[in-house]
């Protein structure tokens, strides 16, 4: 492409992103000795969440992909409305996606679960430790879809006002991988603590 | 540079889909030990396609390929001699 270096650019993202990668899969590591070591009460506590509201987030996300990649391919091609539209769609998605985790937090703190909370720890240590790990995992993974609105937000602009274009698109593209790897964290989330019951 | 064309995307997303629905009905009627296995595979096919594809690996060169590769490898590596020792404790 014309700009200066698109594949150093695109290889920078990648090696942030294989740090990402790192991250969050230490706390798997984390899910799966904890898991290995409690697989009844990890089963049991998976019970207390909602497969429902899981599924909707994962469809949500999923979907949030597909306009996040249309978004990009309408840019290369010069298709500038499309872009902006599915563009605008994948933010909106991402904050569904923040919104539904909003009221699933919300339900389970007044349900007296939240970390070091006095109905959780009378359970097992088990339960604790299933409850820490979903809410610290969860909540990470959270956070990086708020840095991912934000992130796509800011693109926004230079997308309206054609600083990205079908010539120079590297940081859309770039904001892309970013959110497709937070789609992707949350595609191994969703089984671990929602499918083991 | 390889344009990816929108009803491609489509055709992965309804994959995708359909991989997540196989994925809660497997979880749910599958016995014991597949019932645990059957999501987590599930769950790294959609994470392929999602590389492959949405992340246009599939059209990368390979130097993209062989470091995402070892990244995986490291993980992989962390997560299995960690259970190497707390198998055994």
């Amino acid at each position: 492409m014309v700009i200066k270096d698109y594949t150093g650019a695109k290889i920078g993202m990648w090696l942030f992103l294989f740090t990402e990668i790192i991250l969050f899969g230490g706390m798997f590591l984390l899910y799966s000795v904890y898991r290995s070591t409690h697989p009844h009460e990890f089963h049991e506590a998976a019970e207390g969440l909602n497969v429902i509201t899981g599924i909707i987030n994962t469809i949500v996300l999923l979907t949030s992909s597909l306009t996040m990649a249309v978004s990009i391919s309408a840019t290369q091609k010069g298709h500038k409305k499309i872009s902006i539209i599915f563009l605008t769609l994948t933010i909106l998605l991402g904050l569904a996606f923040l919104t539904n985790k909003y009221f699933e937090w919300g339900y389970k703190f007044r349900h007296g679960i939240y970390p070091d909370s006095p109905g959780l720890l009378k359970e097992g240590s088990g339960e604790v430790l299933f409850y820490g790990l979903y809410f610290v995992m969860t909540g990470l993974h959270g956070l990086h879809v708020l840095a991912g609105v934000l992130l796509l937000s800011i693109m926004l602009p230079p997308v309206i006002n054609g600083k990205i274009n079908s010539m120079a698109y590297v940081k859309l593209e770039n904001s892309g991988l970013y959110w497709h790897l937070v789609d992707i964290i949350w595609i191994f989330i969703f089984p671990l603590f929602y499918l083991i019951t | 540079m390889k344009i990816i064309t929108y009803s491609t995307y489509v055709m992965v997303w309804l994959g995708l889909l359909a991989l997540t629905a196989l994925s809660v009905t497997g979880a749910g009627i599958a016995p014991g030990a597949l019932a645990a296995l059957l999501p987590l595979l599930i769950a790294a096919i959609k994470a392929l396609l999602v590389l492959a594809f949405f992340m246009h690996l599939k059209y990368e060169g390979w130097a993209i390929k062989i470091m995402l590769g070892g990244t995986v490898v490291t993980l992989a590596i962390i997560i299995g001699f960690t259970f190497i020792d707390t198998s055994f404790r």
